[in-house]
């Protein structure tokens, strides 16, 4: 008997398009691919959807009117968009923040990155295949939101930072409830781990998964979790503490192989080590203004150029600001967007993949497209 | 701090009573009685007054750096920069400037000599990853229209560098997509949004904007609310003016895409 017609397997390549409106792609991104059969050959990355000129809308603000438009860039960790514009902006006016300000500012930023973890497992479980996780990880990013809201009135777009401090002092009882949340949270992090960490079905879908050596995670200028996912210690909060991070014990969790899986753990742990961040920062919270004297026009001196970077929850978000002689506005402002930069990294993390692994590792490199296309 | 008490105690007094005194004079003269010496006591008063508060204010206890004005950073030379001096012993005279700012230091470098220079920082002084690439315009100014800036980290000391390359409008500079993968993006970014050309670029081509679309946006001259790039496009299908076609205006009245 004739085996089958080889020529019908025979196909050479197909060239199909994944997104930019697909839920798996978590935002408008759209994914050129080659397709061998189920196996990717070749994917680009198009981006630019959601452009929306937010460094041209800078140049014509003044300092403080930049940092609304900073929470609209990660739209899923507004707090700590707005920390880096602050610190940044401190950093080129000289301006020295009270404690308090620092430690309400880092738990609003620890806050942040744990909900935005959340989102990421949320998402990242539910394109894998596990929608359980995601029931369980929006309770707790709701309790999270909620403080956000008892604190500034948003719970997304937080506009929660000023430069020289924070706009408000923190609410009655607002510390307590924070604490019960931050107390109960390695609980539900245990939750979450019961249903993935030793799952089959996860394993078998992250293990080996979009691999990335130390070397090329570096080549590609990765930062965050994907960075250190692949063996690098790297963390802006203690490579360059801003705020008040050198007061604060704690470790950067690494991976080992450089996998999806790796990278779960990773973001799993940090999560951890947010927790114990914020118990830290609520047990030593000082007393003080939560204010540092401005003056009411924030005015640079001569022209200059600096970098501020903090560690957001997708990696190193910088701001390279450019100021003018006694200028009340950026004369430039450049965001450097992690999620932009680790999604360069795309195309050689699905090499030889199969389709669904795209999906796997465009969550597992936590992007958003705010950030990206800005 | 400091500014309210120079604005507020000597100077006041003395600009209050020079115009009322003169235009109240004719009509009240009982008002006369507390001029000069008063005065001039009242005077000296108060600047006893702001100068013992001063004197109380320097000898208090020094206050809390987030009391005191903002101390903004100032420039100074580089040129003892370790790296600054590697580069100019190996290849003299390609430091053209070296400024350090606010803890960061910039090195400025002729545009034609940016891959030997980048190669050598990135094999030799060990750095190896390259955080950032970004332009600057600068309309107006003579040298070159944009400034290239690259933005670099060596890990074992956490040390970061910055280079910076003048261009002139529609001069290429050589990209370094070669040295590190990852300026990739950022060039094609630098190009879409400036209209820098990037020499050796793997793939340059418009990345936020799509292709075809008219102009550089981030460029000083761009206009903040756009320009009309349906016009440009589909010159024969969009009026001038801007807009749809108007015979499609009519029918798509009422459904926003």
């Amino acid at each position: 008997m004739n085996g089958p017609d080889q020529s019908l397997f025979d196909v050479e390549e197909m060239e199909i398009n994944f997104g930019p409106q697909h839920p798996a792609t978590h935002g408008v991104l759209r994914v050129k691919m080659k397709l061998d059969g189920e196996k990717i050959m070749e994917a680009k990355p198009i981006i630019g959807y959601l452009h929306r000129g937010t460094e041209k809308l800078f140049e014509t603000m003044d300092f403080p009117q930049c940092i609304p438009h900073t929470d609209r860039m990660d739209y899923v960790a507004a707090a700590t968009n707005n920390q880096g514009f602050c610190v940044t902006m401190e950093k080129l006016l000289g301006v020295t923040i009270p404690p308090r300000a620092a430690y309400i500012r880092m738990i609003l930023a620890e806050l942040q990155r744990l909900a935005s973890h959340l989102v990421w497992l949320a998402t990242h479980a539910v394109d894998i295949g596990a929608i359980t996780p995601f029931f369980y990880t929006f309770r707790e990013r709701d309790a999270i939101l909620d403080l956000f809201e008892e604190y500034c009135g948003a719970r997304l777009t937080l506009n929660t930072m000023k430069i020289g401090g924070v706009p408000f002092e923190l609410p009655d009882g607002w510390l307590d409830r924070c604490s019960e949340l931050v107390d109960g949270f390695n609980a539900h992090i245990d939750e979450y781990e019961s249903l993935l960490t030793e799952n089959r079905i996860w394993k078998k879908r992250t293990i080996g998964i979009g691999v990335v050596s130390a070397e090329e995670a570096i080549e590609w200028g990765l930062t965050g979790p994907p960075l250190r996912g692949s063996g690098v210690k790297w963390d802006i909060r203690k490579v360059f503490p801003y705020d008040r991070y050198d007061e604060i014990d704690f470790e950067i969790p690494i991976g080992k192989n450089g996998d999806t899986y790796d990278r779960y753990r990773v973001r799993i742990e940090e999560m951890r080590q947010s927790v114990r961040i914020l118990r830290q920062c609520l047990d030593r919270l000082p007393d003080g203004p939560e204010m540092a004297r401005v003056p009411k026009v924030l005015r640079t001196k001569e022209p200059g150029m600096v970098y501020g970077s903090v560690e957001a929850p997708k990696g190193e978000l910088g701001y390279f600001i450019v100021a003018t002689e006694k200028g009340t506005a950026p004369y430039r402002c450049r965001v450097r967007p992690p999620s932009f930069i680790n999604l360069q990294a795309l195309p050689a993390m699905v090499e030889g993949h199969l389709v669904a692994d795209l999906v796997a590792i465009i969550g597992t490199l936590d992007i958003v497209l705010g950030e990206i296309d800005r | 701090m400091s500014d309210d008490k120079e604005i507020t105690p000597p100077e006041t007094p003395e600009t209050e009573d020079a115009s009322p005194e003169q235009a109240a004079a004719p009509e009240t003269e009982e008002k006369q009685p507390l001029s000069d010496e008063e005065k001039a006591a009242k005077i000296a008063e108060a600047k006893a007054k702001a100068a013992a508060k001063k004197k109380a204010a320097e000898d208090a206890e020094p206050k809390d750096p987030w009391e005191e004005k903002p101390v903004p950073p100032v420039h100074e030379d580089a040129a003892d920069d370790a790296d600054a001096e590697a580069l100019n012993s190996l290849m003299p005279g390609v430091v053209l400037a070296a400024d350090r700012y606010a803890g960061d230091v910039t090195l400025t470098v002729p545009s034609d000599r940016i891959i030997e220079v980048c190669e050598f920082l990135k094999n030799d002084r060990a750095f190896t990853f390259l955080v950032d690439l970004t332009a600057i315009d600068w309309p107006e100014r003579e040298e070159g229209r944009f400034d290239v800036i690259y933005w670099m980290h060596r890990f074992d000391d956490s040390k970061r560098l910055r280079l910076r390359a003048v261009v002139a409008d529609g001069e290429p500079i050589a990209s370094v997509v070669q040295i590190w993968k990852t300026a990739n993006w950022m060039e094609r970014e630098v190009f879409d949004l400036f209209g820098i050309i990037f020499e050796g670029h793997p793939g340059l081509e418009r990345i936020l904007t799509w292709e075809g679309f008219n102009g550089h946006p981030l460029r000083k001259d761009f206009p903040l609310e756009g320009i009309d790039t349906g016009a440009a496009i589909y010159p024969d299908v969009y009026p001038p003016g801007g807009g749809p076609p108007p015979e499609e205006a009519e029918e798509s009245e009422g459904d926003a895409p």
